[in-house]
């Protein structure tokens, strides 16, 4: 189970991978498998602000449709266009090329910092392993 | 013991098994102060008697009265062939198709069914059914609302009445506005006012319904109402009746966005109101959007074509609240109906039954002014429309009272329309006889003096 | 008749189940693919050429209509065919809790396909429909009775419209009080997902309370959501885990205490006929399944009926318009006569092909009948609870009523087997099966209805299939991840077709608009 060491993670299973004042986030590897295969990804326009913690999308799966949460606050600046033709980038690289949402944060310290919303890779290891 | 099999000895094998000595001990956790004892209802009838009874109520039923009744409700011919498949266990007694390696018999006819609708509306997703035309209607009036996000949504008036009010009724949840637009005097919606209503910036519309042929019988400028909506960025949705697609330029021509509509004459008996049959189509881009069931077309592991349900994460049972629409049950088996009287008639026989109403209506409307009876509305129309009839409520009364129903008293509708007084709304199909036609004319002349 | 009731042997090295199949394999070609131009069993006389000459063309369909030309024996063969791809009550035994899949009684079709009945305009005055307005009448006595509340509307085409128009109707009640403060529905974390559905479409937020660990609504637990801003809690007794809620005067208690009205989901009415009534217990208002309960068929998907009943608090806020009886016969309401109804909730009068069926499912059982119906359901369902206790864990030790819940945990742990892949292997034994995955309060669950009118012999056949299906799970997992291996298709690839959605035939050429002949 991949568990990268340089992002930050919620207890909703995102990642959180942050540069400078931008950050970008996606779903683990464990939450990308507990869904299966992935089939569409909601997600809302460039533009839109979120709170921390806010629910702002939906991933769907063939069973099942999870909300998405902000792990930090910030503006959308980009969001990844490759997910409309080809979801299943969240199953293959959850990491990678299945990034969903680019932030410009609101505040970049807040992001930076642990807590128990932003877990560091340990903590969320832990968290997973627990079940 | 009506049709379960147990026998004394079978229900005291379970009970030792159980290691309990009466059934009661299993009905024991039910609080005492709660408790029913029984059932204060007649006892049961064995079928011979159940049989005269039934046939009893069924003769109670005037269905050998001579009808010109449509409004949103039409006698067609159905083919034999339906009753025939409709009565196969396979499909009346199939369970709803989670399991589709054993039920492709009834995803394949739903797909078949969304294929045929999305022919004849020229539109591609076409959702496995509603309850009825007044169901589908109040949901894709929510379409155009989660669609748009606004909370307005016009309505011509003339649409099907119940179709409105069950719009309505659905609304009072979401706290949405639904307003309906005037009519013509040649029958149609007055498009002036829709574009009014559009340029009203504090109250941005959703979307824009008009029925095709509309509720009057009459046909309606689709083509115009559909860039009215657009250019205000509303949504079009259509209410059309599915016969009439056989010979009308469908939606999907005419720029809807959603199409609605009673699939009722596709098969089904008029059964007194249902069940029916609800039709909803939608362009490609709304899909995920639709309510309800979709099947589609994928393969097995062994590469064999298949059927499934599809897209259901939108569904009730995982997106709980978060679902666009409760609807769980739905109308499949009237889907089938639908599907195998189109398989039966094909394009030829569909136009055919669309276009002999079309020659049954005109010469019912030659057989009413040759006896002073002429249309209310100018407007073209197909198979229904409506007449003036002065004193229309006690006219229809005692034309019922000599073997007629002399269709529907507008007024029922439409109370406090002054100009809808006198009118009564009359339809024809293909079970329509000449003859019918001869003795109507002639007792309305006598009634009507 | 002994060796029936014997145990079957185990399947473990049988991979070869083809006889206990009870679905055909004759894959079918879609009707477009049969189309051939020309190909038309004429049904209607063919009319004149002129026929739509006075529609205005703009208005007229240009081109030709693209529908599959077929003649009457190949649309037959084609229909009949994929009917036997389809397994159905008729065919064999669906143990899906929460379905109520009993038998469909013959006489219910015969009934419903009377001419008097079937052949009347929705649009009838009433004079003309005395017969079909009687029977709805009699059918809402009935339903009084068996639910003990003051009214019946059988207007909602389904028990999720029913329960939108409960929760419509509850909407208006706080509403006529002058209470607008009411925007919360409660309902427990083991309900139907139509439940908090309804909720969201009549605009209400649904909170959700959590079950016990005897799998009873947590009476804390509601206690502390319920308030002044709650309008309705919604409950299914007995629960979908199959178990009556014990403290059921409690709860209803605590509901109107908080002002609140209280509904109840009635699709697991085939465990309390005669035994419990809504209406007397304390329930506002509460929905029938008819195509559970009362027999009318699901049909692949539906029609069903959804009748609501209702005490005297919601009876001014009942659908329009109602069947009354006078002295001079039936009639419905007129408009304007009841202007505190919620309106219409569809259109005509409701589903009465169904209505008909489910009025003789009643008349058939009687007062006694019905009350065998659950004595019995209840009893099958703990007799086969304890056929399968050794091999399943049951997560509830309180008596089951029509329904219990079974969970595959410890198998799952023991060999990687899935309660999908158990249900799946099921196939291969000639069984539909059981409902799984809910209610999604217990892991790797499976809920199991057999309902009244299932042998003793297939319930015992049903519970040697799951004994001997555990048995491969620990000597053969892999026959079972791969199952199943008989039906006419195996798993299919449900990832693409929600990926890239192939949801019709790709659009056909018209064919010539007027036939040549």
């Amino acid at each position: 189970m991949q568990v990268p060491d340089d992002l930050r993670y919620t207890p909703d299973h995102e990642w959180l991978r942050i540069e400078g004042d931008e950050a970008v986030m996606g779903i683990t590897e464990y939450a990308a498998t507990e869904l299966g295969d992935i089939v569409f990804v909601e997600l809302p326009k460039t533009g839109t602000t979120l709170e921390s913690a806010q629910s702002f999308g939906v991933i769907e799966s063939v069973k099942t449709a999870s909300d998405l949460f902000a792990p930090a606050a910030g503006e959308i600046i980009a969001i990844n266009d490759a997910l409309a033709d080809k979801p299943e980038l969240v199953n293959d690289d959850p990491y990678g090329e299945g990034w969903m949402v680019r932030l410009k944060l609101s505040d970049p310290a807040a992001a930076g910092a642990t807590s128990d919303h932003l877990m560091d890779p340990d903590a969320y290891r832990k968290l997973v392993e627990a079940g | 013991m009506t049709y379960g099999p147990h026998t004394p000895a079978d229900r005291e094998r379970m009970l030792t098994a159980l290691g309990v000595d009466s059934i009661d001990a299993l009905f024991a956790d039910i609080p005492t102060a709660v408790r029913a004892h029984g059932l204060d209802v007649p006892p049961g009838l064995d079928e011979l008697t159940l049989s005269r009874r039934l046939e009893l109520l069924a003769r109670r039923n005037r269905v050998d009265l001579v009808t010109f009744l449509g409004a949103g409700a039409y006698r067609h011919h159905i083919p034999a062939t339906v009753d025939q498949i409709l009565s196969r266990g396979e499909f009346y007694t199939a369970y709803t198709p989670y399991q589709p390696e054993i039920s492709q018999g009834t995803l394949q006819t739903i797909y078949e069914y969304q294929s045929l609708i999305a022919q004849l509306t020229g539109l591609d997703i076409v959702s496995a059914s509603h309850y009825d035309g007044a169901a589908a209607t109040a949901e894709a009036a929510l379409m155009t609302v989660r669609a748009t996000r606004r909370d307005r949504v016009l309505v011509s008036r003339a649409v099907h009445r119940h179709f409105v009010d069950t719009t309505r009724t659905y609304f009072e949840g979401g706290r949405l506005e639904l307003d309906e637009l005037p009519t013509l005097a040649d029958g149609t919606t007055d498009l002036g006012a829709l574009e009014r209503e559009l340029a009203d910036p504090a109250r941005p519309v959703a979307g824009v319904i008009v029925g095709q042929p509309n509720a009057f019988g009459i046909l309606e400028n689709m083509a115009d109402a559909a860039r009215l909506a657009h250019a205000a960025g509303a949504l079009f949705v259509a209410v059309v009746e599915p016969v009439s697609l056989a010979v009308l330029a469908p939606p999907g021509d005419y720029g809807a966005d959603i199409a609605v509509g009673e699939g009722q004459p596709l098969g089904i008996p008029l059964q007194y109101g249902g069940p029916y049959l609800g039709l909803l189509a939608a362009r490609a881009d709304l899909v995920r959007q639709v309510p309800g069931r979709l099947v589609g077309r994928t393969t097995d592991v062994d590469g064999r074509r298949a059927f499934v349900m599809t897209l259901r994460a939108r569904e009730q049972d995982i997106r709980r609240d978060k679902a666009a629409s409760n609807i769980c049950t739905n109308q499949a088996l009237c889907a089938l109906a639908a599907t195998v009287y189109i398989a039966t008639l094909g394009p030829h026989g569909l136009h055919d039954v669309a276009a002999l109403g079309a020659v049954k209506a005109k010469q019912l409307e030659d057989a009413l002014s040759a006896v002073g009876v002429s249309r209310i509305h100018s407007g073209p129309y197909l198979n229904e429309f409506a007449a003036r009839v002065p004193d229309a409520r006690r006219v229809h009364a005692t034309l019922v009272e000599r073997g007629f129903v002399a269709g529907l008293p507008l007024a029922d509708w439409y109370p406090d329309d002054p100009a809808l007084e006198d009118a009564l709304l009359l339809c024809a199909t293909e079970v329509t006889t000449d003859d019918d036609i001869a003795r109507f004319a002639s007792a309305l002349r006598e009634v009507t003096g | 008749m002994t060796a029936l009731l014997e145990p079957q042997p185990a399947q473990a090295e049988n991979q070869e189940l083809g006889p206990k199949l009870v679905v055909g394999a004759t894959l079918q070609p879609t009707l477009d693919e049969l189309s051939r131009p020309g190909r038309f069993s004429p049904k209607v006389p063919h009319p004149s050429a002129d026929a739509l000459e006075r529609i205005p063309s703009s208005q007229r369909r240009s081109g030709g209509l693209g529908l599959p030309e077929l003649n009457e024996p190949e649309v037959i063969r084609h229909f009949v065919n994929l009917s036997q791809l389809n397994y159905s009550i008729d065919t064999g035994f669906y143990p899906l809790g929460s379905c109520t899949m009993k038998y469909n009684p013959k006489i219910n079709e015969w009934a419903a396909r009377l001419p008097g009945l079937a052949a009347l305009h929705p649009l009838s005055p009433d004079a003309a429909a005395q017969g079909t307005l009687e029977l709805l009448w009699e059918l809402e006595q009935w339903l009084i009775e068996i639910s003990g509340m003051k009214a019946v509307t059988l207007q909602p085409a389904a028990g999720a419209q029913g329960e939108l128009t409960g929760i419509l109707m509850i909407r208006a009640y706080h509403a006529a009080r002058g209470d607008t403060a009411r925007t919360e529905v409660i309902v427990p974390d083991s309900s139907h997902g139509t439940n908090p559905a309804t909720a969201s479409m009549a605009g209400f937020k649904t909170v959700t309370v959590k079950s016990t660990a005897e799998g009873q609504v947590d009476l804390d637990a509601l206690r502390a959501a319920l308030g002044p801003q709650t309008a309705a809690v919604m409950l299914t007794n007995p629960s979908t885990l199959g178990l009556f809620e014990k403290q059921i005067e409690q709860l209803l208690d605590a509901v109107h205490g908080a002002g609140a009205l209280a509904y109840m989901d009635g699709a697991n009415m085939n465990a309390i006929l005669g035994k419990f009534r809504p209406g007397p217990a304390g329930f506002d208002v509460m929905h029938f399944n008819t195509h559970k309960t009362f027999s009318t068929p699901h049909g692949g998907g539906g029609p069903g009926a959804g009748p609501v009943a209702v005490g005297d608090k919601l009876l001014p806020f009942l659908p329009w318009p109602r069947v009354l009886r006078e002295d001079e016969g039936f009639r419905l309401e007129r408009a304007g006569e009841r202007p505190s109804s919620i309106g219409r909730v569809r259109s005509y009068q409701g589903s009465v092909g169904v209505l008909v069926r489910a009025y003789a499912y009643l008349l058939a059982h009687g007062a006694e009948g019905l009350v065998e119906v659950s004595e019995d359901a209840v009893l099958a369902a703990n007799y086969l609870r304890s056929r399968l206790a050794g091999t399943f864990e049951m997560p509830f030790a309180q008596v089951s009523k029509h329904e219990f819940v079974a969970s595959s945990s410890a198998i799952k742990k023991r060999t990687g087997v899935r309660m999908l892949d158990i249900a799946k292997r099921l196939i291969d034994y000639g069984f539909h099966p059981p409902t799984i995955y809910f209610p999604l309060t217990v892991d790797e669950c499976m809920l199991v209805e057999p309902t009244e009118t299932e042998s003793v012999e297939t319930l015992d056949a049903f519970a040697e299939a799951l004994i001997s299906i555990v048995a491969e799970a620990d000597s053969h997992p892999q026959l079972l991840h791969d199952a199943p291996h008989d039906s006419p298709v195996r798993r299919l690839d449900e990832a693409t077709a929600a990926r890239q959605p192939d949801l019709r035939w790709q659009a056909m050429t018209g064919a010539e608009p007027v036939c040549p002949q």
